[in-house]
């Protein structure tokens, strides 16, 4: 797999360079700058990009607008964002083109090497991958979660993190037809169409939270 | 088609009616001058009796002041505002004695106050009774007193007819008398303001004055935002000694070990090497707690409008942010404003019971306000509780002010003004969607 990585810092990006050879990516560009990524992205066409959203020159938000700019001229492109701090504004921006293929992490999850990669594959697939901490407050803030059981909930974040049924079961320690039990419930409690689609189900979950 | 609403109408009564009000009040404020001199002069002269003076002085002193002040307040409210320019009170000074004496001899404001006393009286008892006797007048006329007058003694006249020679002529009255009262009603409110023009001559700071009371007010702001930096970097040192750094001694401890083991126990190594990879997970999250305390990343990214739009959407009362700023403001104004956002919606989830809340953000003419609200239980006081004091202090280091309007039964709004310039201009373009 094709990656394009954006990261100012040298020592960061030798690090995600050396963890994706490692696993059989091809890194074919890695820029350092802002005004550099947009048109390396437009090329290269990559399978995903990683990218961090404060870049020079600015030191704003520079590598997130060239994302969403990216998404824009090649629709879909798998983009799958890092930073220091999450923010549930920028998520929501990201996730408004409602077409997946949509990551947002903290630069700390790359410390769980298995867990990273992971994402990486699932958002080069068309997937998403939203930070736990992200989801945590996006829940928080819905009050209608309170129909909810705990279980339930817990398995809604998981979905919102972006995992597949199968991934939910592993993690929860239940049975994947438990988990599909409980998502039409999620489904039917909160009122949303369902779908057979693993990444058509995430992104319906998401536009939910967002709202 | 009516040529005035109804609104309008009652609008220009009622203005009539309180600057009518408001003249009479200046004509028997007017009169009181003349006791107020004439008291005021005596205490100056006995000041020459050492002992007595110090006394005396200090005291009618403070009544002319109050007469003044009052003055300045009426004044301001009509929308022409007069500072207060008094000199700081010396420290350590009694309410008689010495220094009180020497500090109102000095105190060029004390000179132009008693100046003031008598042309301020004429003015308020002249304007005073201008704006009393018009409407009085016209009241004469419309209630047709000068025809049963005329009636009774046979010789009497009223506004353009002197003397009225016929009944009709008495009737006449009636319309003069309306249009005098209207005038009366449209002067008023003029006339109260020239008096306070007038009074601004004499009662405002001379320059040298207002610059005194800017350094002082200087002095006293930075003096709080020296003290609150202070603070702030104390905190931070701590939360660093006792948090991160700690971490990430013990951190290293943990790696050192597991080099140890390696060979010996490699099972132990693995274990020890995945503690330190959650150690420093949890020292990074410490971290970013530490800076978003000192300047939260999306506020640099994205400046006051976007940092208040992620604090609205982290909130669990539903808050609508309305407006923005076009550009960046200056960083310290950006993180001002900021805090004080924040400090507000802190107290709108802590204190109000609210179910939603409101945020404006209005830039115009280099003036920054920001408004905050919520459909609460209202009744926050300022004078409770640290937090809103802060909140007042920081603004006022960029000579911002704060107000809270918060009733009993709500709703509470806060209301913050600055006086700033944008930066920069807006360079890139908001794909803000929130």
């Amino acid at each position: 797999m094709r990656v394009v990585i954006a990261e100012d810092l040298a020592l960061l990006r030798d690090g995600l360079t050396r963890i994706l050879e490692a696993f059989e990516f091809t890194v074919v560009a890695a820029v350092d700058n802002g005004p550099a990524l947009l048109p390396a992205l437009v090329e290269h066409r990559p399978d995903v990009a990683i990218v961090d959203v404060r870049l020079p020159p600015t030191f704003t938000d520079e590598g997130l607008q060239a994302a969403i700019a990216a998404r824009t001229e090649v629709p879909g492109m798998p983009i799958l964002i890092l930073s220091q701090h999450v923010e549930p504004l920028y998520a929501r921006e990201l996730l408004t083109d409602r077409t997946g293929g949509i990551g947002y992490l903290l630069k700390d999850r790359v410390s769980n090497v298995a867990q990273f990669v992971d994402a990486v594959r699932r958002v080069a697939g068309g997937g998403t991958a939203l930070d736990p901490e992200v989801v945590s407050q996006l829940l928080a803030r819905r009050e209608p979660l309170a129909v909810l059981t705990a279980r339930e909930r817990e398995v809604l974040g998981q979905m919102a993190e972006g995992r597949s049924n199968a991934a939910i079961a592993g993690k929860l320690f239940v049975t994947e037809k438990a988990v599909s039990k409980h998502i039409n419930n999620i489904f039917t409690k909160l009122g949303m169409a369902q779908s057979d689609d693993d990444n058509r189900r995430v992104l319906a979950v998401l536009t939910y939270l967002n709202g | 088609m009516e040529l005035v609403s109804d609104e309008q109408l009652s609008d220009f009564v009622w203005r009539g009616v309180r600057g009518t009000g408001a003249g009479a009040a200046s004509f028997v404020l007017g009169v009181l001058n003349f006791p107020l001199f004439v008291l005021w002069l005596a205490a100056l002269i006995v000041g020459l009796i050492p002992g007595l003076g110090q006394v005396v002085l200090p005291l009618m002193t403070r009544l002319v002041r109050a007469r003044a002040d009052l003055e300045r307040r009426r004044s301001t409210k009509r929308g022409i505002p007069i500072a207060t320019p008094y000199a700081p009170r010396p420290a350590k000074s009694y309410p008689v004695g010495w220094r009180r004496f020497r500090w109102i001899l000095q105190d060029v404001a004390t000179w132009r106050d008693f100046a003031w006393l008598i042309p301020g009286a004429i003015a308020g008892v002249v304007l005073g009774a201008v704006s009393m006797a018009l409407p009085i007048y016209g009241f004469e006329g419309i209630f047709l007193i000068p025809l049963w007058v005329w009636l009774g003694t046979g010789w009497y006249g009223y506004g353009a007819i002197w003397p009225i020679e016929s009944v009709g002529d008495g009737f006449l009255s009636l319309p003069q008398g309306a249009v005098i009262l209207a005038l009366a009603l449209l002067t008023a409110p003029w006339l109260r303001s020239a008096e306070a023009w007038f009074a601004r001559l004499f009662l405002a700071p001379t320059r040298a004055a207002e610059l005194r009371l800017r350094v002082a007010q200087l002095t006293e702001t930075r003096a709080d935002t020296v003290d609150a930096q202070a603070a702030e970097l104390r905190r931070i040192e701590r939360d660093l000694h006792d948090g991160a750094q700690a971490r990430l001694s013990s951190l290293g401890m943990t790696i050192g070990l597991a080099e140890e083991l390696m060979e010996r126990d490699p099972a132990a190594a693995r274990k020890l090497l995945a503690e330190a990879r959650d150690a420093s997970h949890t020292a990074l999250i410490e971290l970013r707690h530490l800076v978003r305390g000192i300047h939260p990343p999306v506020l640099a990214e994205r400046g006051l409008d976007g940092a208040v739009r992620a604090l609205a959407l982290s909130l669990p009362v539903p808050t609508v942010v309305d407006g923005g700023v076009l550009g960046r403001l200056e960083t310290p104004v950006e993180s001002a404003c900021y805090f004080v956002v924040a400090e507000a919606l802190a107290n709108i989830v802590k204190h109000s019971g609210a179910t939603s809340a409101w945020i404006s953000i209005r830039h115009e003419a280099d003036l920054l306000v920001l408004m905050v609200g919520d459909d609460g239980r209202g009744g926050a006081d300022p004078s409770r509780g640290t937090g809103l004091h802060g909140m007042g202090r920081r603004l006022a280091a960029f000579d911002g002010t704060m107000s809270l309007s918060s009733p009993p039964g709500g709703p509470t709004v806060v209301t913050m003004e600055l006086p700033c310039a944008l930066s920069s201009p807006k360079t890139s373009p908001s794909s803000g969607t929130a």
